[in-house]
């Protein structure tokens, strides 16, 4: 070996450095995905499914409702990298085929083989986003996301509140769980407004976390099984007082034979 | 017939004008077919296995699913681009089982073929890259030069560094091996700009600068095929007329030096990990000096 391979070696070796390292860069701004653009079924963390992906497009073609596209990086997919699979929800949403067909045909694993059950897919959150339009926020009965909704009464579900506007009326608000929500996207393609009230976001845009050291006092599993702190004993008579029908102010039922017929 | 007036033998003493029209003579001698033969079949292969891949999408015909990064033949048979595979890996990400047995059959395939065949028989840049060199010959272009061979090999593993590094399969986002194919078959608009960067590349930046000399792509196909079986052989060397049309249409002409002009013994056989066995040297030489053949096959006729 001479000098003039040494230098040539060295010329070549930096001018390989420098193509891959702008490869690099492009890729590192493909960690942004859009918040529209939303993986397939068992996909993994976005990072991690970047270095996975091989983007063959095998799962785009087992797709039985064709939902999934690889990205152009164009039109919904503009900031999607290049050629990997995406759907948009209000574009269409994923059926949730309960054999999984697209992450059967991953031949990576990129979307993860060992998702076996379609309701444990997380491929997004879906959040009532705009709660000045939505129709039941607005004391109307759409409920069109709760019905569409694979996992109903389970992923969404309607809380019966009053509706302070008129004062005699309810309002049934259509709320996501995100214990059950699979992010298919049904409630968002099916919402009958212009634009939807209700969205599916990627996981880490919709989720909040709490402090990792606050305690939820009320669940078992902070109190090991007994109260921290000794309950106050109501002293009540075990009978009922004749006359005395009222409820307690805590609302419980003070005797249960009368409070059974009072609740009613 | 001005090119044939050149008879000097010296590379380099002086400066010899490129043939405008290689393969001229072989045309008048063996007639049209044959001195387009390999040419004419390698653009078959190129154009069948995309519309293996397009049968499916344009007419639904389910042949073959997928793209050349990973595919299903038949429902059945996987097929994986083993560089990409080896991007993944980097990343520290463990495939599946199908992605790594397609990748064997590839790398099974291609260490028995041999060269980088994948490069000139099914490799959509490469019809890129050939028209790219067919336009500089006749347009007269000597601008440029291409960068030395090894930079495909840094390249490969400064990408697989790359992918190491961030996590990223790295050469996927420029890839324009995968992004035209995939452009063709899925769709997309981007990948022609990445077409016409390699077109210009070629024609203006370096001579057969792509394929020869930066395409990692390329680098793996020929470190899997540098035992293949299948070669190119200079085994009529003797009937060497020296009209250099071989090296004007070869993309590696440095590999065919040795084996068609080396003395004392040498081996006609083109060994080097380089020749992509297109075959058209074989096309375009008027004495017929080239054919294909298995590695050992040294004989000199």
């Amino acid at each position: 070996m001479n000098r003039r391979d040494v230098l040539q070696g060295a010329a070549s070796a930096a001018t390989a450095s420098l193509v891959a390292g702008g490869a690099a860069l492009l890729a590192q701004e493909s960690l942004a995905r859009p918040a529209q653009a939303l993986r397939p079924p068992g996909a993994r963390a976005e990072a991690d499914f970047l270095g996975a992906c091989v983007r063959c497009g095998l799962c785009v073609r087992d797709c039985p409702p064709q939902n999934l596209k690889l990205s152009t990086g164009r039109g919904t997919g503009r900031g999607v990298a290049v050629g990997t699979p995406y759907f948009d929800a209000r574009d269409v949403p994923c059926e949730m085929c309960e054999d999984i067909p697209c992450v059967k045909a991953c031949p990576t694993g990129a979307l993860d083989h060992a998702l076996k059950d379609i309701a444990q897919a997380r491929m997004g959150l879906a959040v009532l986003i705009d709660q000045e339009n939505c129709l039941n926020f607005l004391g109307l009965r759409c409920d069109v996301c709760y019905r569409v909704c694979p996992l109903i009464d389970k992923a969404i579900t309607l809380q019966k509140t009053s509706n302070p506007r008129s004062d005699r009326h309810a309002m049934l608000l259509p709320t996501v769980h995100s214990d059950a929500c699979t992010g298919c996207g049904k409630c968002e393609k099916s919402c009958v407004l212009e634009q939807a009230a209700i969205k599916v976001l990627p996981i880490a845009v919709a989720k909040g976390e709490l402090g990792h050291h606050y305690r939820k006092g009320w669940e078992s599993d902070n109190r090991s099984g007994k109260p921290q702190f000794e309950l106050p004993v109501q002293r009540l008579p075990e009978q009922p007082v004749p006359g005395d029908l009222a409820p307690l102010r805590g609302g419980g039922a003070a005797y249960p034979q009368a409070a059974s017929g009072a609740a009613k | 017939m001005t090119h044939t007036a050149v008879s000097s033998r010296s590379f380099g003493a002086r400066r010899v004008p490129q043939a405008p029209r290689p393969g001229r003579e072989a045309v008048a001698t063996k007639g049209w077919w044959r001195a387009h033969r390999f040419l004419l079949l390698r653009r078959v292969s190129q154009g069948g296995i995309l519309a293996l891949f397009l049968a499916g999408p344009w007419f639904g015909a389910w042949l073959v699913k997928g793209n050349l990064s990973s595919s299903v033949t038949l429902g059945v048979l996987p097929l994986t681009d083993p560089f990409v595979l080896a991007q993944v890996l980097a990343t520290r990400h463990l495939p599946e089982t199908s992605a790594f047995v397609g990748a064997a059959i590839v790398i099974g395939f291609y260490a028995l073929v041999g060269g980088r065949a994948f490069c000139s028989w099914v490799c959509p840049v490469n019809a890129v890259t050939d028209s790219a060199a067919w336009l500089r010959r006749r347009l007269h272009i000597t601008s440029g030069r291409a960068p030395r061979g090894t930079l495909r090999h840094w390249l490969l593993g400064a990408v697989l560094l790359a992918s190491a590094a961030t996590g990223l399969t790295v050469w996927e986002w420029v890839n324009p091996v995968s992004l035209t194919q995939r452009a063709l078959i899925f769709g997309g608009s981007l990948a022609w700009g990445a077409v016409a960067a390699v077109f210009l590349f070629d024609l203006l930046v370096a001579p057969r600068g792509w394929c020869g000399h930066v395409c990692p792509v390329g680098a793996a196909y020929a470190l899997i095929g540098r035992a293949g079986v299948l070669r190119v052989s200079a085994a009529k060397s003797s009937a060497c007329n020296d009209c250099a049309d071989c090296y004007a249409v070869c993309p590696e002409p440095q590999v065919i030096v040795l084996p068609l002009k080396g003395k004392g013994g040498a081996s006609p056989v083109i060994t080097d990990s380089d020749c992509t066995n297109c075959g058209r040297c074989i096309d375009v030489c008027g004495p017929d000096v080239f054919r294909f053949t298995a590695r050992w096959d040294s004989r000199r006729v």
